[in-house]
C-alpha cells in the first residue's frame, strides 16, 4: 500500500484499487475537502509536494490541508536575499540548509518544533483569513483561555505581542495555496543566530526584507503542548469549518509513481540557481581591513553572479596589475565562498608572485569570503 | 487595431500582397528598385503606375493589450517581481509571464494567448495596478479569447513546447491495449500523436506524451519516425526483385532521425579554475614511473589500529601512512618538495611538507593539502583529513587550506584503477597516483604462491629538474616504509 492511513482515518471500502497518480485517487476518493500529512522531515521533498499539488490535483471542487514538519531548515521567500536574511556562515557551521520556497513572504527557520500547514484551495475560494481562523480555533478548543488571534498582516499573535505563526501565499491559474507556521517548541537560540544577517548593511536591494517580530513557542506557555495533539486539533477543526470529513491521509513525497514529476521538482528546488540563482540582483559594499590597510570592495550581483567587482587597495600595498587580474577572476564566478576560495587559488597557483604578495592576496581573500 | 507598421514576413509571402496588375503594368517600364521587396521592410511608393495600391497598409496581426487582473482580497496593486519574458520573445497561451508579489503572496502571471510580447509595460519592482495593461501580445488575430478567469499558469512542469494537435477531427487508431493504457492514465487519445501507420497510436505514444505531461526525467531517445518507403523504393535493392516477385514482402528499415540538440554553456567557477590550472601544467615537461606496492603488512597494521582511532572519534584509512611515508621519503629527496620558477632561473626547496590530496566533491575535482606533514603524526595527519573531507563534502573549504601545498597524491584507487598519468599542480614539481589495492596471489621468498595486497603507484614529475633515478629511489624509500611498517618507526620525526 503506498497510503498509510492513521490510525483516526476511516479505512477505504474495499481494495483500493492502485491508481496511476495521487490525483485520480482524490477524484476517485469523491470528498470536496481533503487532509494530507506528509511522511517526510525533508524541506525539498516537501516544497515539491506543494507544488505538484498546486500544478496536478483538481481544486476548483475540492480544497485540502496539507500539515508537514521538516528537520532543521531556514526558508526564505521567492524573491528574498539570502544574504540579507540569514546569517550563512552559521548556517554553514551548524550544517543547516536553507532552502527557497516559491510563495513570496519573509525568511523563516523550521526545525521539529515547528508545524507548516498549507491551505490549498481554487482562486476563487482563496481567503487567508478564514484558513488562520481554523488554526487560532483549533489551538482554543485545545486551550479555552489562550490568547491568540490573527493580525490582519496574517500573523498570529500569542498575548497580543509574540508571534507564533507566519503566513505566505502562492496564487496560480485557478488554484491558490496558503501556508503558515507554527511554533510549538522551536529552537529559539538556534533561530535567532540564523535569522540575524552578519551582512545586511553591507547589501543594497530591492528584495523583500523580512520584519523580524519577537517570537514565543506555545510550548513556554503551556508545557503540556504537545505537537501531534496540536496536529490533529487543525485537522478536525479544519473539517468542522468547513463542512469536510476527511481522515488523515499520510503520505510519502519521495513516490514518484504515485505523482510522477516530484523528483524532479524537489530536484530543481535544491540547485544553487534557485536557491542563491533567484536573488533580485543587489550590490554589496564594504570596507575591509587588511594588516592595517583600507580596502573597498564594491560587487554588482545579479542572478548570484558578480556581474561587476571593484577593489580600491593602496597602489603600494598590492600592484593593480596583480589586482585587475585577481578582479577578472572573479568576475562572472558566483557570489558563493567555496567557488570564490576555488577560483582564488587556481589564480594563485598560476600566477607567479612573491611569497610575500601571496599572503596579502591570501588574507585579503578571508576578508572577501566573509562577506558571502 | 488597424494600423500602418512595417511588417517582418517571409519574402514569398510578401510576393503575394502584391497585385498581379502591379505585375503586368510596370515590369518593363519601371526601374528594378521599385519593384524590390525588402524582406524586412515593405514600403509601397504611390505613383501614378501604382494606381491600384493604398499607401497604406491594414495589419492582419491586432495587437491585444493584457491586463492585469484582479489577483482577490481586493487587491488594487503589486510589485513586479521578475520577467519571464522580453519584448520580442514568442508566448504561448499558459506560458508564464512574470512573477508579481503583493502582501505575502507571490503570483504566477501567465499568458491568455498565442503570440509575440510586444511592449512589456513595467520594469522589475515597480509598483503594477490591476486592470491597467501589463503587457501587449501581438497576436495572430483569429484567436477565440479565452473565459474570464486569466491568469492561466502552465503547471511548472511543462514549459516545454506544444506537442502538435494535428490528431483532431481523424478517427484515431489504436489497439484495445493502447486504449486501456490512455484510459488508466485519463489520456485523451485525441492529444496523443500517433507514429504508427496511418497515424495509429501506438504504446511508445503514450508513454511519451505521459513523459511530456509530467516532465518525468527520460534519456533522450532517438524519435523513431516511421516513414513507410514508398514501393518504388524498394525495387533498387536487388536487381533480381523485378524478375522474381517476392512472397514474403521485404522488411523496411525506418531510419532514425536523431532529434536532440547540442548544448553549449560558458566554462566558469569550477571549471574555470580546474582549466586556468590544467593549462599551466601544460608547461611542464611530465615524465611518468610505475611501481607496485605490497601492502600486506599495512593491511594488516590498519585493521589492528582501526579500532584504537574509532575510540578517538577518527576514522583511519591508508592515506595517512601513504602521506606520512611520503614526508619520510621527501627528507630525503628534497628535490620533489621544490618549485622551479617562472623563469627556470632557480629552485625554491620547501621546508614545510604541505601534502595535498585530490578530492572529488560534488562541484569536482578540489585539491585541499595539510600543512607540515613533517610535524605531524600518523594519528594527527588522519584527524586533519576527516576534517577536510567533512569541508570538501559540504563545499566549505577556504582558501588556507586550498593554497600552500608543495606535494600532491591522489587516491584514485578509492574509486578505481590502477595505473593513471597523473597531472602535477603547479608550482609543485611531482605528484603521486594511487590505484585501488587488490588481492593478488605473488609468490614470497619461500617459492610458495601467497596472497598478497598489492596497490599499484604511478608518479609523475617535472623532468627539468627531476631525474628518472630520482623519482625511482624515492618510490623506493616511500615503498619500503609501507612494505614495513615497523621501518617506519625507526624514522619518525
Amino acid at each position: 500500500m503506498i497510503l498509510r492511513l492513521s490510525s483516526r482515518a476511516c479505512v477505504l471500502s474495499g481494495s483500493v484499487r492502485l491508481k496511476s497518480t495521487l490525483a485520480s485517487f482524490f477524484d476517485d476518493l469523491g470528498k470536496s475537502g481533503i487532509i494530507l500529512k506528509s511522511a517526510s522531515s525533508g524541506i525539498f521533498e516537501n516544497l515539491a509536494l506543494e507544488d505538484w499539488i498546486h500544478d496536478h490535483v483538481d481544486l476548483q471542487n475540492r480544497s485540502l490541508l496539507l500539515l508537514w514538519r521538516n528537520s532543521p531548515v531556514v526558508v526564505i521567500g521567492r524573491h528574498q536575499n539570502p544574504w540579507q536574511e540569514c546569517n550563512l556562515p552559521a548556517t554553514r557551521r551548524l550544517g543547516i540548509p536553507l532552502a527557497r520556497r516559491r510563495s513570496g513572504g519573509g525568511t523563516v527557520f523550521h526545525d521539529f518544533g515547528n508545524i507548516n500547514m498549507t491551505f490549498f484551495t481554487s482562486k476563487k475560494k482563496y481567503d487567508r483569513h478564514r484558513n488562520l481562523k481554523v488554526v487560532t480555533s483549533a489551538l482554543k478548543a485545545l486551550r479555552p483561555n489562550l490568547d491568540v488571534a490573527a493580525t490582519d498582516r496574517f500573523d498570529i499573535l500569542l498575548n497580543g505581542h509574540y508571534k507564533i505563526s507566519g503566513t505566505a501565499a502562492k496564487l496560480g491559474r485557478s488554484s491558490a495555496y496558503h501556508h503558515c507556521t507554527l511554533l510549538c517548541s522551536v529552537d529559539r537560540s538556534v533561530l535567532s543566530s540564523v535569522l540575524k544577517s552578519n551582512t545586511a548593511e553591507v547589501i543594497k536591494s530591492n528584495a523583500t526584507p523580512s520584519v523580524p517580530s519577537p517570537v514565543k513557542n506555545l510550548l513556554e506557555v503551556d508545557p503540556t503542548f504537545d505537537s501531534s495533539t496540536i496536529m490533529e486539533a487543525i485537522a478536525s477543526q479544519y473539517n468542522s469549518e468547513f463542512g469536510f470529513d476527511s481522515p488523515v491521509i499520510t503520505v510519502d513525497p519521495t513516490h514518484e509513481a504515485l505523482m510522477p514529476g516530484i523528483h524532479k521538482m524537489a530536484h530543481d528546488l535544491q540547485t544553487w540557481e534557485w536557491i542563491y540563482g533567484k536573488t533580485p540582483k543587489f550590490s554589496v559594499c564594504t570596507a575591509l581591513v587588511v594588516d592595517d590597510v583600507n580596502i573597498k570592495l564594491d560587487m554588482d550581483v545579479r542572478n548570484g553572479t558578480v556581474e561587476r567587482c571593484a577593489l580600491e587597495i593602496p597602489a603600494d600595498w598590492l600592484s593593480p596589475e596583480i589586482v585587475n587580474e585577481l578582479i577578472s577572476t572573479l568576475k562572472g564566478s558566483r557570489y558563493c565562498p567555496n567557488e570564490t576560495a576555488v577560483l582564488v587559488a587556481a589564480f594563485m597557483r598560476t600566477r607567479s608572485m612573491t611569497d610575500n604578495v601571496a599572503e596579502k592576496i591570501h588574507r585579503l581573500c578571508e576578508e572577501m569570503l566573509s562577506v558571502m | 487595431m488597424a494600423a500602418v507598421i512595417t511588417v517582418r514576413a517571409p519574402f514569398v509571402f510578401m510576393r503575394r500582397l502584391v497585385s498581379a496588375r502591379l505585375h503586368r503594368n510596370c515590369c518593363s517600364k519601371l526601374p528594378a528598385a521599385c519593384l524590390v521587396l525588402r524582406p524586412h521592410s515593405y514600403s509601397l511608393v504611390a505613383g501614378r503606375q501604382h494606381r491600384y495600391f493604398h499607401t497604406s497598409y491594414v495589419a492582419a496581426r491586432p495587437i491585444v493589450q493584457f491586463k492585469l487582473s484582479d489577483i482577490g482580497e481586493g487587491i488594487m496593486e503589486v510589485t513586479v517581481k521578475e520577467w519571464y519574458v522580453k519584448e520580442g520573445d514568442k508566448v504561448s497561451q499558459f506560458d508564464s509571464i512574470c512573477e508579481v508579489q503583493s502582501d505575502k503572496a507571490s503570483v504566477t502571471i501567465t499568458s491568455r494567448y498565442d503570440g509575440v510580447i510586444r511592449k512589456l509595460y513595467y520594469d522589475v519592482d515597480s509598483i503594477a495596478l490591476v486592470g491597467k495593461p501589463l503587457v501587449d501580445i501581438e497576436t495572430d488575430g483569429g484567436q477565440a479569447e479565452s473565459p474570464q478567469e486569466d491568469v492561466v499558469e502552465t503547471p511548472a512542469v511543462s514549459q516545454e513546447e506544444h506537442s502538435p494537435q494535428e490528431i483532431k477531427g481523424h478517427k484515431t487508431q489504436a489497439t484495445p491495449a493502447v486504449r486501456r493504457l490512455a484510459m488508466e492514465n485519463n489520456i485523451k487519445l485525441s492529444e496523443v500523436v500517433g507514429t504508427g501507420k496511418d497515424g495509429r497510436i501506438l504504446k511508445e505514444d503514450i508513454l511519451n506524451f505521459i513523459a511530456k505531461q509530467t516532465g518525468a526525467i527520460l534519456p533522450p531517445a532517438p524519435f523513431q519516425e516511421i516513414r513507410p518507403q514508398p514501393p518504388a523504393a524498394a525495387a533498387p535493392l536487388t536487381p533480381s526483385a523485378k524478375a522474381t516477385p517476392p512472397s514474403v514482402p521485404i522488411p523496411v528499415i525506418p531510419k532514425p532521425v536523431f532529434t536532440g540538440k547540442d548544448h553549449t554553456e560558458p566554462i566558469k567557477g569550477f571549471q574555470k579554475a580546474m582549466v586556468k590550472t590544467m593549462s599551466a601544467a601544460l608547461k611542464i615537461p611530465h615524465f611518468g614511473y610505475k611501481d607496485e606496492v605490497d601492502l600486506s603488512q599495512l593491511v594488516r597494521l590498519r585493521s589492528e589500529l582501526k579500532g584504537l582511532t574509532e575510540s578517538r572519534g577518527v576514522k583511519l584509512s591508508y592515506m595517512p601512512f601513504f602521506i606520512k611515508a611520503a614526508s619520510l621519503a621527501l627528507l630525503h629527496f628534497p628535490i620533489l618538495n621544490s618549485s622551479l620558477d617562472e623563469n627556470c632561473t632557480s629552485i625554491t626547496y620547501k621546508a614545510a611538507h604541505n601534502i595535498g590530496l585530490a578530492m572529488d566533491t560534488s562541484q569536482g575535482l578540489l585539491v585541499p593539502n595539510v600543512k607540515n606533514i613533517q610535524m605531524l603524526s600518523v594519528f594527527e595527519i588522519a584527524v586533519e583529513l576527516n576534517r577536510l573531507q567533512i569541508l570538501g563534502a559540504s563545499g566549505q573549504l577556504g582558501t588556507s587550506d586550498l593554497t600552500g601545498g608543495t606535494f600532491t597524491l591522489s587516491n584514485i584507487g578509492s574509486i578505481g584503477g590502477t595505473y593513471a598519468k597523473p597531472v602535477i599542480l603547479p608550482p609543485e614539481v611531482a605528484i603521486g597516483a594511487l590505484g585501488k589495492i587488490q588481492v593478488l596471489p605473488r609468490f614470497n621468498h619461500k617459492d610458495e604462491v601467497v596472497k598478497a595486497h598489492i596497490m599499484n603507484v604511478s608518479w609523475s614529475a617535472d623532468h627539468r629538474i627531476i631525474d628518472g633515478a630520482t623519482m625511482c629511489r624515492f618510490s623506493n624509500l616511500w615503498r619500503s616504509y609501507l612494505e614495513n611498517p615497523a621501518s617506519m618507526v625507526l624514522d619518525l620525526k
